[in-house]
């Protein structure tokens, strides 16, 4: 009896195994696909279709022309400022209103919380954010990618304060009586017991502003305030109109259009390349940080 | 009095608390709440040219903006995109996410378990623009990957320009979410089957219970809770669409099923200058989300002694 269930456990997990291997090619599968075809030879593409599994005539031309264009360098640059300069303010002030919210000891926290539940639950549009922006001259600025974003929202003072509070009280008696000001228990303190809270919310930040194209879209009109999401956004759009101009057209008209795009067939390499440059960090940091984002969920969900 | 209170009310600990929140506070006064002022253009006859203090000074408008809005004609076929996406996509996303969160609780190893959530959590970290862009190179017709497998397979005779024929956009919507966050989505799930003492399993075992007769017994009564949190969260977000996802998979050719409510927001808005038509378009749409949001808690609540709050 017993050597029947572990058989049949064993054919199961066997089973189980194959499925989950599949379901992981087909998720890895497009990333793959567009690393590959990145790779690949543009003309070669373009003569017998993107490559499935791997380069049909490998040629680094495309990544070479993306490392050179200026303008993607430049979002490049943009992006990493951006994301760089908000994780570590948002982080740092985010923490500091949550540890002041955390202390029993503070007076009228009420205000906090009322103010805090507002900013959570109520929401201004997109249209008040614009007039504001320009209000306060950041609209069109490298501005409007850094101070909306200084303050991590409420939810974020809610995981934090949960996780200040786990903190022993008599850790705060002993250096209050010692002498310390709040701020040195802050930073001192506080901070460095709460490493793997601060690292799971610091490394959401870091993503959200890396991937993040609509405040670009939403808040700038200068072509050199481009993120490299909102540059690879425009290499999609184009291309994407260039090859249904060419679909709804007749036959003649689209052969014209498609002897047009042969001239620039490396377009759609040089989009590609661009694209996964923009998921490059993203792919080599996320085997490492993936423990990190599972826990920030968790955390998240504890208490919210 | 002082003494009762003890440690950290004087002023100076005070003082250093406040000011410790001071920057987070500045900043929510001005970027939370400051804009709700964009509530009131909904029922004003604002103009662009007025100004910031034109918000407070334009003339009142009634709900005028709000006729325009529900008497135009594109509305309807919005509304219809925005709910059949999300429906369409929850009622696929949910039971799909949940049967996956099963299948990965059933992998006995725990290297290849965790080794499994590691590759399928990784789409959800990969931005819109760049999974929508490599879909869309895939469904296109000089070469992506569907035609050339279809076209092999003799399915069809010529390329499908899938992208450009408004009957796919729903699917193809739907589809490539379920890629992107199928993993992602099992996270909660699997938290709420790890918190599950293991000795009830093994008195299944013992009562000869079979793999089916404790998933339906142990592992989902343990996991209703959370099922209940995702679906009433999916029930108030009904009206909220991945702007990220629709907009990059939009295009002139497959507006008819595109056209959902936050990216018309976004045209009328920032595009076309018309604030009191954006700004009204918002407060229906967080309204009625609000409304959806109670709704779905007393529902559920009646049903399976469950809710939000």
């Amino acid at each position: 009896m017993h050597e029947v269930v572990t058989r049949h456990e064993k054919n199961f997990q066997i089973i189980l195994a194959v499925v989950m291997v599949l379901i992981m090619i087909i998720t890895v599968y497009p990333v793959w696909y567009s690393v590959i075809n990145s790779l690949n030879d543009a003309q070669s593409i373009d003569r017998f279709g993107y490559s499935l599994l791997w380069m049909r005539k490998f040629s680094f031309s495309s990544w070479y022309a993306v490392l050179r264009d200026n303008q993607i360098l430049r979002a490049l640059g943009i992006t990493t400022a951006r994301t760089v300069i908000v994780t570590v303010l948002q982080t740092i002030i985010t923490a500091m209103f949550a540890y002041g919210f955390s202390r029993p000891n503070l007076t009228g926290r009420k205000w906090y919380t009322t103010l805090g539940f507002i900013s959570m639950y109520l929401n201004g549009g997109i249209i008040a954010y614009f007039i504001l922006f320009v209000q306060l001259h950041i609209y069109n600025t490298f501005w409007v990618y850094i101070l909306p974003f200084l303050f991590g929202g409420f939810y974020n003072v809610i995981i934090y304060n949960a996780n200040f509070k786990a903190i022993p009280e008599s850790l705060f008696e002993s250096a209050k009586l010692d002498g310390a000001s709040e701020y040195q228990i802050f930073f001192k303190i506080v901070v460095p017991l709460s490493k793997p809270v601060v690292s799971a919310l610091g490394i959401f930040t870091a993503v959200a502003m890396w991937n993040d194209y609509t405040q670009t879209l939403y808040y700038t009109q200068n072509a050199k305030l481009q993120t490299l999401s909102y540059y690879a956004l425009t290499l999609t759009k184009s291309s994407q109109a260039a090859s249904q101009l060419g679909n709804s057209m007749n036959t003649a008209a689209a052969n014209t259009v498609g002897a047009a795009m042969q001239k620039s067939a490396d377009f759609r390499t040089i989009e590609l390349a661009t694209m996964v440059l923009a998921a490059l960090p993203l792919i080599i940091v996320y085997p490492f940080a993936q423990k990190f984002f599972e826990k920030g969920v968790l955390l998240g969900s504890v208490k919210g | 009095m002082a003494k009762k209170k003890g440690l950290g009310y004087d002023s100076t600990s005070q003082l250093q608390l406040h000011s410790l929140m001071l920057p987070g506070t500045i900043l929510i006064v001005l970027f939370n709440i400051i804009p709700l002022f964009g509530l009131l253009l909904a029922f004003k006859n604002y103009d662009i040219t007025d100004g910031f203090s034109g918000v407070f000074t334009s003339a009142w408008y009634g709900f005028q903006n709000f006729k325009v809005i529900f008497s135009n004609s594109n509305f309807g076929p919005m509304l219809v995109n925005t709910l059949g996406i999300n429906l369409i996509g929850n009622l696929i996303a949910i039971p799909v996410t949940i049967f996956f969160a099963l299948m990965i609780n059933e992998i006995a190893s725990p290297r290849f378990k965790s080794f499994v959530q590691t590759i399928t959590y990784m789409p959800h970290f990969i931005s819109w623009v760049v999974f929508g862009g490599i879909i869309i190179t895939m469904l296109s017709t000089d070469g992506g990957m569907l035609n050339t497998i279809l076209m092999k397979l003799h399915i069809i005779k010529s390329g499908i320009s899938f992208m450009a024929k408004p009957q796919y956009f729903w699917a193809i919507a739907i589809i490539s979410n379920l890629l992107k966050e199928l993993g992602w989505g099992t996270i909660l799930y699997i938290a709420a089957m790890s918190g599950v003492d293991e000795s009830l399993y093994e008195a299944a075992d013992l009562d000869g219970a079979s793999r089916m007769q404790k998933m339906a017994h142990i592992t989902l009564p343990a996991i209703e809770p959370t099922i209940v949190i995702m679906v009433i969260f999916a029930v108030a977000g009904i009206m909220n669409n991945n702007f990220d996802q629709i907009y990059v998979l939009q295009n002139p050719f497959n507006l008819g099923r595109s056209e959902v409510i936050d990216t018309y927001i976004f045209k009328v808005g920032l595009q076309q200058l018309q604030f009191g038509l954006a700004a009204a378009i918002n407060i229906f749409k967080s309204v009625l989300a609000i409304i959806l949001l109670f709704a779905a808690n007393k529902i559920s609540t009646k049903l399976t002694d469950q809710g939000l709050f």
